[in-house]
């Protein structure tokens, strides 16, 4: 490891460079420039721009598993959803009395359906290490329980695939649920504050955009560090020869299960730096298109790279901004195309075309 | 096979039964034989009568017996039995395009048109509608249709007195329909409970205890909790209610369990396609749940051109070569690229669903649409008071297992379900032999895709059809081949029956939403056990 190996892989030293940058200068052109200057970064952006740095976690941590693995999982965006609750309920708590019941216990949901206290599984998310915590566990339990049952009985390729889809459509069909006590159909919103900042404040954003930034770069030195281990190895031959690396000697479960929960907690961690940006968290996060959306940025910047994934969920969701804006029927035609090029023209997704080019010439 | 036998024994059953159920047109028979003019003159009283006295009028309409007099006790109940404001005289007015069609309630003589101006309607309240219900039924008990005087011994059961109960006890003898004769014991023995001796009313309760009728568990909880009542007729009264409660739960078992078959079918129809072109050629197809949306959009289209009634007929041919067609372009222009890598697969197909529902949606607009019902689709076939089944479900039921029989008929007896199983287990042997395995992978996904079409029209009948139709089936559809077992038709079969009727008989414990989350909970788990499904592969095929 150390220096030199940037050298053979510049996309990733490009990545961390580019974030460098965006994270000092965006908040600062935002925070210190007048709003008329030509220069100025209005809040809007700052939060867009935010929420890639969330998806692009996300979607590192999705290519982690998918093209270091094998593990094509269709139910990533059930943890990206469960992390951003985690922040949900805590940031629900922070509200206290200000809600439109003013009830300093329970969320307005809660009371608007009668509920009299506060269900046992709401405890202690008024405090911020706990919710933390939770972030971290509740996305890495789930993944370590389906993933212990699922790869010990070696359900693997497509199958894997749907059930992780059911897994989430499960989760979306539960969280609907009024009586889930997660605030059913509505979801988690009308936040206040985080850590006692003003989450409308652009400090507190900028400060959101930042923490989003570092996380990435986190994110993608530690997924990186793991594929470049020794562990991380054989990963790959998992990944390419599944009963070959079992013959071996190796506890492919293991391996699996291992790699399946760090990403789920890393997706985790991107959906709960995603909540107090974007200010709601509903059910509609579990939806089934949003997991599969997660795997075309992958595909779309090309697995196996790491930084890949996170120039794919980029391009992918600005083009999403851009084009859901100005020619709304058009983006569905857009996505499926997309699937479409990258499986049977650019199966090295964009990262590919430049690796192309230089085998070429 | 077991349950087809049942859906032919249930259709056995209750045969002529199965039309709806609508109450008769007030008719007057034109060639009235002379009237007693009392009886008529109460006719044209019932315009001046007032309620009170007009309860009156009505009863001795009845007891007249005219052969009319059904006719304008009906009408009175309808609203149809008006007065003309001109003079004052009572017809019967029958709508008739944007007039009504007035004939003399008595001598049916026609008496030309008016408009809803020119009446006045013969105003009822709820004391003369149950009166009048009694009358007519027991006017009706006389009715040449079997049907009819069930019905009528039916509406006896509410407005029971000793008259009517005299009635039934002396027309008992002359029934020769076994239904009617039964529904006469019931209306008797409900008599006997209300009114008669210790001993009779504990008879009447044991022989109340095998009916489901809602009526009768009113009236023997009624017995049940009089104090007045003697201890051991009140006792004989609780277990019969019990009894009787016990029959209802179960007939309420054996709905949820129809229910549950009809969902049933619905996800064989939408799986059954899938199993082959996921189970047989291995080809994970996203977009399956879109070629039944292309089906259920077919039938709507069918249906702005010819008439309802005869739409399905056409719709479903035409929805498996719209669908077939689809899904032959899309083997020919994607999908044959990706053979051997199902992830790939997976991606681009899902990116196929979304171009066919993006496209649907721009242009059939995203809103859903409604496909009409075809009249001999409607209506429900009644088994008892407390189990009726409806017929579109009942159809649907009988036609997915129509359509599992014609493609296992298909894979075993035509050449090409020859070539197709060729391919399937051994695609070198196979192509070496000559069967051009190319032309039989685009055959083979047409017929997965026409069949998902078919299946498309099929749920037109039960749902909105809208863009999203497609989303709604497509994880349950998989879930049900990769439960039933990868390459097995049967297991396909099984599984969709299974998890239909799972599903509808947890509803009603748990709730809809919950059911559902378990039913996928269950299969996940299941595939943990099993991987392989209920009925695995076994044998080099597993390999290939």
């Amino acid at each position: 490891m150390g220096l030199p190996t940037w050298r053979q892989e510049p996309g990733g030293f490009a990545l961390l460079v580019v974030l460098a940058i965006v994270a000092v200068l965006v908040p600062l052109l935002n925070l210190a420039l007048p709003v008329d200057s030509a220069l100025h970064v209005p809040n809007y952006t700052v939060t867009l721009l935010g929420k890639y740095l969330c998806y692009a976690l996300a979607a590192v941590a999705l290519d982690l598993v998918w093209g270091y693995c094998g593990i094509l999982s269709l139910g990533h965006g059930a943890f990206f959803a469960l992390g951003g609750y985690a922040m949900g309920m805590y940031l629900m708590r922070q509200i206290g009395e200000r809600g439109v019941y003013g009830n300093a216990l329970l969320p307005d949901f809660m009371v608007f359906l009668n509920w009299q206290e506060l269900p046992w599984y709401w405890q202690g998310f008024n405090h911020f290490p706990f919710a933390l915590l939770m972030v971290v566990l509740v996305p890495g339990a789930l993944a370590f329980a389906f993933g212990y049952l699922a790869f010990r009985s070696r359900v693997s390729g497509v199958y894997l695939s749907i059930i992780t889809q059911a897994l989430t459509f499960a989760l979306m069909l539960a969280f609907f649920r009024n009586d889930m006590g997660f605030g059913g159909n509505n979801g988690l919103t009308d936040f206040k504050e985080l850590l006692g900042f003003d989450l409308q404040a652009p400090t507190t954003r900028a400060g959101l955009f930042v923490a989003s930034a570092l996380a990435l770069a986190g994110g993608y030195l530690l997924a990186r560090a793991v594929v470049r281990s020794r562990a991380g190895h054989v990963l790959i031959a998992v990944r390419d020869a599944e009963s070959r690396s079992r013959f071996l000697g190796y506890r492919v479960e293991h391996y699996k299960l291992a790699v399946f929960v760090l990403s789920a907690v890393l997706t985790g961690i991107a959906g709960a730096l995603y909540v107090p940006q974007v200010g709601i968290i509903n059910p509609g996060e579990f939806a089934p298109l949003n997991s599969i959306e997660m795997v075309v940025w992958v595909a779309l910047g090309g697995r196996g790279t790491l930084y890949g994934a996170a120039l794919g969920a980029g391009v992918v969701n600005y083009l999403k901004t851009v084009l859901t804006g100005a020619l709304p029927e058009v983006w569905l035609f857009f996505l499926g195309g997309l699937f479409m090029l990258v499986t049977v023209a650019l199966p090295l997704g964009l990262v590919g075309l430049r690796a192309r080019r230089r085998s070429v010439a | 096979m077991l349950f087809l036998a049942l859906v032919v024994f249930l259709c056995a059953l209750r045969a002529p039964q199965i039309a709806a159920a609508e109450p008769e047109p007030a008719v007057v028979a034109p060639d009235s034989p002379a009237v007693p003019a009392d009886p008529a003159a109460a006719v044209q009283a019932l315009a001046s009568g007032g309620l009170s006295a007009n309860a009156q009028l009505v009863r001795q309409i009845s007891d007249a017996g005219a052969p009319w007099a059904r006719s304008v006790l009906q009408g009175l109940l309808d609203g149809t039995l008006q007065t003309r404001r001109a003079d004052g005289r009572v017809v019967l007015a029958n709508v008739s395009g944007d007039a009504f069609e007035l004939t003399d309630p008595v001598t049916g003589e026609a008496l030309g048109q008016a408009s809803h101006a020119d009446l006045k309607r013969i105003p009822i309240n709820n004391t003369l509608r149950t009166q009048l219900n009694g009358l007519i039924a027991r006017l009706s008990l006389a009715d040449p249709d079997p049907r009819q005087r069930r019905a009528a011994v039916r509406a006896l059961f509410e407005t029971l007195d000793a008259g009517s109960a005299d009635l039934l006890r002396k027309r008992r003898p002359l029934e020769n329909d076994s239904g009617v004769r039964a529904a006469i014991d019931i209306a008797l023995a409900l008599s006997d409970l209300a009114t008669g001796e210790d001993s009779v009313r504990i008879a009447a309760a044991r022989k109340l205890a095998t009916s489901v009728e809602p009526v009768v568990r009113v009236r023997l909880g009624a017995v049940a909790d009089d104090a007045t009542q003697v201890q051991e007729v009140r006792d004989e009264a609780r277990r019969a209610l019990a009894r009787s409660e016990a029959r209802v739960s179960l007939y309420r078992g054996a709905e949820m369990a129809f229910f549950g078959l009809s969902l049933g079918s619905v996800l064989l129809l939408a799986a059954i396609g899938l199993a082959i072109t996921f189970g047989v050629m291995g080809v994970i197809n996203m977009a399956h749940g879109e070629f039944l949306m292309l089906g259920a959009y077919t039938a709507f289209v069918v249906q702005q051109w010819v008439p309802v009634d005869w739409s399905l007929p056409v719709a479903i041919p035409l929805a498996f070569v719209v669908a077939g067609a689809a899904g032959v372009l899309l083997e020919r222009c994607l999908i044959r690229f990706l053979y051997g890598r199902p992830l790939e697969t997976l991606l681009a197909t899902f990116g196929v669903s979304l171009i066919l529902q993006q496209l649907v949606r721009s242009v059939f607009s995203p809103l859903n649409r409604q496909v009409a019902t075809p009249s001999w689709m409607s209506g429900s076939v009644e088994i008892n008071p407390a189990l009726s089944l409806t017929l579109n479900r009942l159809y649907i039921v009988v036609f997915s297992v129509m359509v599992f029989v014609a493609l296992q008929a298909v894979l075993r007896f035509t050449r090409f379900g020859l070539e197709l199983r060729a391919v399937s287990q051994n695609r070198a042997m196979a192509r070496a032999l000559g069967v051009r395995s190319a032309r039989v992978d685009a055959l083979t996904f047409g017929l997965g895709a026409g069949i998902a079409g078919v299946g498309g029209v099929a749920l037109s009948q039960l749902t909105n059809v809208g863009p999203n139709l497609g989303q709604a089936y497509i994880v349950d559809a998989f879930l049900v081949v990769v439960f039933g077992g990868v390459g097995n038709l049967w297991g396909t079969f099984t599984a969709a029956l299974t998890l239909g009727v799972a599903n509808k008989l947890m509803e009603p414990v748990v709730g809809a939403v919950l059911a559902k989350i378990l039913v996928l909970v269950f299969i996940i788990l299941f595939i943990q056990r099993r991987p392989r499904g209920l009925f695995p592969q076994r044998g080099r095929a597993v390999e290939a």
